[in-house]
């Protein structure tokens, strides 16, 4: 029994990293309309700003305050720079955009830092504590909490505040919010801003695990791009149930179905997201999209 | 001095130029109408005022030339434009879509007073409060649409089409409201309608626009006694 929790508990560390990038993910689509594939390279750029500074010997919080900062600022350049000509038009278009946005930045990247990983410091104590038999990261708790405020944050923001709401009615109709006086662009901006001040943070949470490199979100990217689709697209909840989902699911494949085993275990939660979304294709949390014409 | 004065305005998707000179006026807490067949400009007209369409000529609103700001620019200064194909923002509610008219108020109590107002100008909406505005009728989205318009407290709304798509008697229901908003609120309109019957409910006089130009002014009694319009326009 202790061991099925133990497996499950590693699943739930697993899906806290999935759900970093995805809480990001539903951010930019609930503030811009689209999904944004830049959004590991932006985290991974934010991070390594934050790693350049540790490597100078700024304390890790510190690091992570200037990470975001500099995200946000990331995040709005970029929309002010190079999204900005695409909004309006195909929204395919501005979806390869991001896929380009993407292959640069990683490029940056590796460019400025080189490809192999480096160890990069926790803001959590390295330590485990064990409670009835079954061991968990200090880590793996801080990260879960930190995500967890995030969640909600994020919540309150589009339900309860007029900058959400704004960024809401941008995201679905641009030429009728402009009609109703909202300055579409700088919401546009600050949505960006705020997913890359959020790729900040599930970077600097995730990179002690994974060791910084510019591909470190790579396969990060395809779970919480899983994760977010599997929650509904558009809903924070969603993407955080729908991570923890896939994170459990895919380390218990793992564990107890022997012809599985640890290569193929990442097919079985992709399997199981399927299922659900013929199921219910609004995903778990989505609002089930009804037209009239 | 006129609220909104448009001389000699021409207006141009790309290489196509729609608008070929358009002038005419609308005074202080008046109403005006556009009519006109398909693609005489009666939209573009609406567009170059809210400024979503490339113009030259003068566009004056209180004295000032508008011409070139774009559409949350002249939002803020209390023009409302209702698009045609009613302009809901569909995954929003009906309540969230009257606060995003409401965006640039800062007036939180009266916001509040006139979410009451035009819930009871528009009982259908009332009930339909929290669906999401992609789930309305279409002629609660067109109520909706001319709601959300008002909720921006302007000095004009233009308003496109209102009736299209809708069944006769919700049409009027539409436009009854409309009414009831121009004297009651106190605010100006810039009508335009393919249904003669439903625009000379609402406006004082009128511009027959034909292939870009003005072909025709006058005043509402005026218009409906020509033939020529009542054959072109009212159905005989």
């Amino acid at each position: 029994m202790s061991y099925f929790i133990q497996v499950v508990v590693d699943g739930l560390s697993n899906g806290a990293i999935y759900a970093a990038i995805a809480l990001a993910i539903v951010l930019v689509y609930r503030a811009t309309g689209l999904i944004n594939f830049a959004q590991g390279g932006m985290a991974v750029t934010a991070t390594f700003v934050a790693y350049a500074l540790t490597q100078a010997g700024v304390p890790v919080l510190l690091a992570l305050v200037a990470a975001v900062v500099l995200g946000f600022a990331l995040g709005a350049l970029l929309e002010r720079g190079v999204m900005r000509h695409f909004e309006g038009g195909d929204p395919d278009t501005a979806v390869v955009a991001t896929i380009a946005l993407l292959v640069v930045l990683s490029g940056l990247s590796a460019f400025f830092f080189g490809y192999e990983p480096h160890p990069f410091p926790s803001l959590f104590p390295n330590r485990t504590i064990g409670v009835l038999g079954v061991f968990v990261s200090l880590r793996s708790i801080g990260t879960i909490t930190v995500l967890i405020v995030v969640m909600v944050a994020l919540q309150l923001l589009f339900r309860s505040t007029k900058l959400g709401l704004a960024m809401r009615a941008v995201a679905d109709n641009p030429q009728s919010s402009a009609l109703s006086g909202l300055p579409v662009s700088r919401l546009l901006m600050i949505g960006w801003g705020l997913a890359a001040a959020l790729g900040a943070i599930a970077g600097v949470l995730v990179a002690p695990q994974l060791f910084i490199s510019p591909g470190m979100l790579d396969f990060v990217l395809v779970y919480a791009l899983a994760s977010a689709i599997l929650g509904g697209l558009d809903s924070p909840v969603g993407a955080v149930v729908a991570a923890a989902f896939i994170g459990v699911v895919e380390n218990l494949a793992g564990a107890y179905l022997d012809f599985i085993g640890d290569d193929l275990k990442i097919a079985v939660p992709f399997i199981a997201v399927i299922v659900i979304l013929v199921v219910r294709p609004q995903g778990l949390f989505g609002r089930k999209v009804t037209v009239r014409v | 001095m006129s609220l909104l004065e448009l001389e000699d305005v021409t207006a141009s998707y790309g290489h196509a130029q729609v608008l070929h000179g358009i002038s005419f006026s609308l005074p202080e807490n008046g109403a005006t109408g556009l009519l006109g067949a398909n693609g005489a400009g009666k939209t573009t007209t609406l567009r170059a005022i809210s400024g979503t369409v490339r113009t030259t000529g003068r566009i004056l609103f209180e004295g000032r030339d508008i011409s070139g700001l774009g559409p949350d620019r002249t939002a803020h200064l209390g023009i409302a434009h209702v698009p045609e194909g009613r302009g809901t923002i569909g995954q929003l509610s009906v309540r969230e879509n009257l606060l995003v008219g409401a965006y640039q108020r800062r007036d939180r109590k009266q916001i509040a007073t006139d979410v009451d107002y035009v819930l009871d100008l528009f009982p259908n909406l009332q009930e339909r409060v929290k669906s999401n505005a992609a789930a309305l009728s279409g002629g609660e989205q067109q109520m909706l649409a001319v709601a959300r318009a008002f909720m921006a407290k302007p000095r004009v709304i233009l308003l496109d089409e209102a009736s299209l798509g809708l069944a006769p008697s919700t049409a009027r229901r539409v436009y009854d409201a409309i009414v009831r908003l121009r004297h009651e609120a106190q605010v100006s309109m810039v009508v335009v309608e393919q249904n003669a019957n439903l625009a000379f409910s609402v406006v004082d006089d009128a511009t027959v626009l034909e292939t870009g130009r003005v072909a025709l002014h006058g005043s509402r009694d005026e218009l409906m006694g020509m033939d020529a319009v009542r054959r072109a326009y009212l159905g005989g």
